[in-house]
């Protein structure tokens, strides 16, 4: 498993979970909230917590649309979508993570899938 | 021979835990001049001052240097102790060893050896120091109060209640401000204007008190005691001898399209208009950007219509001077403009509402005559959804960082009056925290809980769209863990307060400082509550921070306790550090006079005994009373002649010798 | 008007229509648009994590290129914009990544961000003018409604797009005007289509997409145009033929020069 204390997750991501006011302004904007089990909010305080390993499990890391809404409209200037993405990076980065095998690809288009969605979806769960 | 004493304070721990008082005592001994030097745990308690007494006494001190606080705290305090001495007070200097040494280092090693330095710096400046002597001026026992809004008008009753004779500029046509505009009063749900309108009947009655409406102030000079103020009297067109306010103009008047600003922008006015039922004074005035007679020359109708033949439409803006012994800032506040937080669809629907907006709305006077209807189509709502901290403890950038304080408390007076009016309509209320601190606040937003049902959701609102004709708000409900999707008649924002934009130019024209938001910045935020640190400036209701009635309506009476302290004196003893020329040395160049921000230069032509040869020239005096000791003109002068006593240019020049030692 | 121009890998194979309709406005225009010399794939994805160097490296070879070249680089793909226009501020920003990125590259002279990145709207906004295009309008889309679908590249975070307001953004609708046609407000037009999501949870895609076209159609629209490849794939797979969604380059190109199947 990657390292996971606190500190690494508050470097990959480069965000500040202390300046969180617990106002819930990310997940009441999250459009992928029902799909997810840990929310927007969720991560900013469990990270700031220490609580990283069950984030490391967590659905919600690929059900983030990386949309930016939640960043965009915090009014600390926190971004839940970079722990997220730095969480998403630390499991990838273990090779028995990948989430999205080459071969699973052709199944997954269809003709008219643009390119923007398959470099996309590697880059996001794959590495 | 100058002997000078040199006293270190440790101020407890506070200057103790970081320098070595006792190697600074050791060092200074070893300074030029220095007759005598002791450190003592707290050299502002009465042992003490009395410690420095008897150290001049004792060794016939001539000057002395207290290495302690910033001067701003306790250089009156040791000037006093020096006076008690039997010294000159201006044979007294403080070297800062807590602000700009104790409290910003951590190593003890370092600190102390800027605290020595500190201190050298001073003993320099000391030995160099000359008794001066203070002049005094008269206090003109008249106050200027800028802004005539509860607080402005508190203040002014308070100080014509005094007996001072005092002068309210207020740029709208009326007094009343803000709070003329609000429904019910939390916590007791009063009506606003059934409790202000006395008071404004009161100030406009008052024979101590001379109201400026619709007038703005132009320019300030002078100082504490004796500022002259130029007003602004704008044209009202309107002659306010003869006009009776009947308003049988206002009824006449064709031009109907104007929004008024009284109600929000909610419903229109005439061009000619009196802004309420209640205004004081009730006047009529012509708003000329929207009159047909000022736009194209024609109409007329509210001159033939005034049976008191008050319309003027020839009338021009009027200048009025006056003198001032204190200026109170009563600027007040507006609401800021929530279209910047687009997620809230403020300006997209007519049903997305500011809470200045909704406080109309649900007022008997307002566009609707008190009739809670959504204003895209006049139905009668379903649910209301309120959204607290639009705008407030926002570090975004759209926002303010500061919470404005009062948002709390009206929502829930807005919840309760709606569900008190309307209990069919239901009351959701987003929040981040419910912040309750005021005598019988937290009781008051429980009621709206327990007895009038409002459901309070812990969690803000990440966007309002419009769907199927209503609104549709998404926003989390954090402590159900849940994403609320609630379709709603109306949206109400809780929008953050900030200081009315006329504070800004007229606090530079006063000079007085202002904080980052905007508010004015007071003397001491704990202890000098009221006054602005520049002197004769003081500081009423929200200009110097968001408040709620009682609190803005306490403050301006603390002010006007401040004012009529100032007024009651016969004279002020001034600044003794004032500027002078060497009429030798100087050119006539009227570079000093123009940098002046008092007026306190002028140019005489003098005749001169230079070293034996006469001379005629003409050079700078300065009149004494008048100058402050702000030290421009020093710098100003090309020639060197013009220097600041107590700060002469030999003295800065020592310190800076002794610091580079 | 010249312009380094970054197509993108989506440009020159799914999104044929959004390139050529592009290039041949811009002709119209007097745009003169210069492909990148031997540019590569983006990414697609903006890389949040800021100790990954490597998925920024494509990002600053197509900035450098035009740092080279003196001019402006123009996208128009959003993911493509996006991810090279944050790159460009992460070098202009963070000293760390800069000098790791020279590194990789073998740069004698970091890049810091040197290169102004636009997105061929801005271009044509601030440096042809809507107003100039309104006068060389051939074709107007006289009484089409049109909703015009921004998503969340071209605007989030604001801080570094600084494309338009973030909620209530104006710069398609304005153009569509321009074109004669009549946008329509809606306001799921600056929320997500579910991206990538689609590939591997075509659930999500449908929910999100489903939320914005009721939203459009509500709202009056007859059409939909956006800038996005993926948005457009999104979007259209979801409406079932009932509301077009058009690259808006498309509909420029119809209003100036006619002839293309909606006009």
């Amino acid at each position: 498993m990657p390292e996971t204390t606190r500190e690494t997750v508050l470097r990959i991501s480069g965000t500040n979970t202390r300046k969180c006011m617990l106002c819930g302004k990310c997940s009441g904007s999250c459009p992928a909230y029902d799909a997810m089990d840990y929310r927007p909010h969720q991560f900013v305080a469990m990270v700031e917590r220490g609580e990283i390993a069950p984030l490391l499990q967590s659905k919600s890391l690929y059900a983030c649309m990386s949309c930016f809404a939640c960043v965009e409209r915090c009014p600390r200037g926190v971004q839940p979508a970079s722990l997220i993405e730095a969480l998403r990076a630390m499991v990838l980065r273990e090779r028995e993570h990948t989430r999205l095998p080459a071969q699973l690809i052709p199944e997954l288009i269809d003709a008219g899938t643009p390119q923007q969605a398959v470099v996309s979806a590697f880059r996001k769960l794959s590495k | 021979m100058q002997k000078i004493g040199v006293f270190v304070c440790w101020c407890g721990s506070n200057i103790a835990g970081t320098v070595d008082v006792g190697r600074v005592v050791e060092a200074v001994r070893q300074e030029p001049g220095v007759a005598f030097a002791a450190d003592y745990q707290y050299m502002c308690s009465d042992s003490g001052q009395n410690l420095i007494k008897s150290a001049v006494k004792e060794h016939g001190l001539t000057g002395i240097v207290v290495c302690s606080c910033s001067p701003r705290m306790h250089e009156a305090t040791f000037k006093k102790t020096a006076a008690a001495a039997g010294l000159n007070p201006y044979m007294v200097e403080i070297a800062n060893i807590r602000e700009h040494c104790s409290w910003i280092h951590k190593n003890m090693e370092e600190a102390t050896e800027k605290a020595i330095v500190l201190a050298r710096a001073a003993i320099a400046k000391v030995l160099k120091d000359a008794p001066l002597t203070s002049g005094t001026t008269e206090v003109t026992k008249r106050a200027l109060v800028i802004g005539g809004g509860i607080a402005g008008i508190q203040t002014a009753l308070d100080i014509a209640e005094a007996g001072f004779a005092v002068d309210i500029v207020e740029k709208q046509p009326t007094i009343g401000g803000r709070m003329a505009q609000l429904d019910k009063t939390f916590p007791t749900l009063d009506c606003s204007a059934c409790i202000l309108t006395p008071k404004m009947v009161d100030a406009g009655a008052n024979e101590n008190i001379e109201l400026f409406t619709y007038s703005e102030v132009e320019s300030v000079k002078g100082f504490v005691g004796n500022f002259t103020v130029t007003i602004r009297k704008k044209a009202r067109s309107v002659r306010a001898d003869l006009c009776t306010g009947c308003g049988e103009c206002t009824e006449k008047c064709p031009s109907r399209k104007t929004k008024n600003e009284f109600n929000m922008g909610m419903d229109t006015r005439g061009a000619i208009y009196i802004p309420y039922a209640q205004a004081v004074p009730k006047i009529a005035v012509i708003d000329r950007e929207h009159c047909l007679h000022f736009k194209t020359g024609k109409c007329g109708l509210c001159e033939r219509t005034c049976s008191a033949k008050a319309i003027d439409f020839a009338q021009e803006d009027e200048l009025v001077t006056r003198n001032y012994g204190a200026i109170v800032m009563a600027t007040g506040f507006q609401m800021i403009d929530p279209s910047g937080f687009g997620e809230f669809g403020y300006g997209k629907s007519k049903d997305v509402l500011t809470s200045l907006e909704f406080e109309r709305l649900m007022n008997a006077a307002g566009p609707t005559g008190g009739h809670l209807v959504c204003p895209s189509d006049g139905r009668h709502p379903k649910h209301i959804v309120f959204i607290q901290c639009v705008g407030s403890r926002d570090t975004s950038g759209c926002g303010k960082p500061y919470c404005s304080k009062i948002c709390c408390m009206y929502t829930a007076k807005h919840a309760i009056l709606v569900r008190d009016k309307y209990p069919d309509v239901s009351v959701t209320v987003f929040y981040i925290d419910v912040r309750t601190p005021g005598k019988n606040f937290d009781e008051f937003y429980r009621r709206a809980v327990e007895e009038y049902g409002v459901q309070y959701v812990k969690g803000m609102v990440g966007k309002v769209t419009r769907e199927g004709g209503r609104l549709k708000v998404q926003g989390s409900d954090l402590l159900n863990d849940r994403q609320l999707h609630l379709e709603a008649d109306m949206v109400v924002l809780a929008a953050a307060i900030e200081p009315d934009p006329t504070a800004r130019s007229v606090a530079s024209m006063l000079t007085a400082s202002i904080d980052t938001n905007g508010f004015m910045t007071e003397a001491h935020p704990k202890l000098r509550p009221v006054e602005s640190p520049t002197a004769g400036v003081f500081l009423s209701g929200v200009c110097q921070g968001p408040k709620d009635i009682p609190e803005t309506v306490a403050q301006a009476s603390a002010c006007a306790a401040k004012v009529i302290g100032l007024l009651c004196k016969q004279k002020l003893v001034n600044n003794a550090c004032v500027a002078s020329s060497d009429p030798l040395l100087c050119n006539g160049c009227s570079s000093c006079e123009k940098v002046c921000p008092y007026g306190a230069i002028t140019y005489e032509e003098r005749e001169l005994n230079d070293k034996g040869v006469r001379r005629t020239a003409r050079v700078a005096v300065v009149n004494e009373a008048v100058c402050q000791g702000c030290g421009a003109c020093t710098v100003a002068c090309p020639s060197g002649a013009m220097d600041l006593k107590g700060f002469t240019n030999q003295q800065i020049m020592a310190e800076v010798d002794a610091i580079c030692r | 008007m010249n312009y380094y121009y970054y197509p993108g890998c989506t440009l020159k194979t799914k999104a044929k229509a959004l390139d050529a309709s592009a290039r041949a406005a811009a002709e119209c225009l007097g745009v003169t648009l210069t492909e990148v010399p031997e540019w590569q794939c983006c990414g697609a994805v903006y890389p949040m994590a800021q100790d990954e160097v490597a998925a920024r490296l494509s990002a600053v070879r197509a900035l450098l290129a035009a740092r080279e070249a003196g001019v402006p680089l123009v996208t128009l793909c959003s993911a493509c914009h996006h991810v090279i226009k944050r790159v460009n501020a992460d070098m202009a920003k963070n000293p760390d990544l800069r000098q790791k990125a020279a590194n990789y590259l073998g740069l004698s002279t970091p890049y810091a961000g040197e290169t102004k990145v636009l997105h061929y709207l801005e271009v044509l906004k601030n440096d042809v003018g809507f107003e100039t295009i309104k006068q060389q309008v051939k074709h107007p889309l006289t009484g089409q409604k049109i909703g015009a679908y921004y998503g969340c590249l071209l605007l989030r975070p604001a801080d570094v797009m600084q494309f338009d307001d973030p909620e209530s953004p104006t710069m398609l609708e304005d153009l569509l005007r321009a074109l004669g046609a009549a946008p329509v407000d809606y306001d799921q037009k600056n929320e997500c289509c579910a991206g990538y999501l689609s590939l591997t949870d075509p659930a999500a895609a449908s929910r999100r997409t489903r939320a914005i076209l009721t939203s459009a159609r509500e709202a009056g629209a007859e059409a939909l145009v956006t800038a996005c490849p993926l948005c457009q794939y999104n979007l259209s797979r979801h409406s079932g033929g009932s509301l077009p969604v058009y690259y808006v380059t498309e509909l420029l190109e119809a209003a100036l020069k006619g002839g293309n199947g909606h006009a």
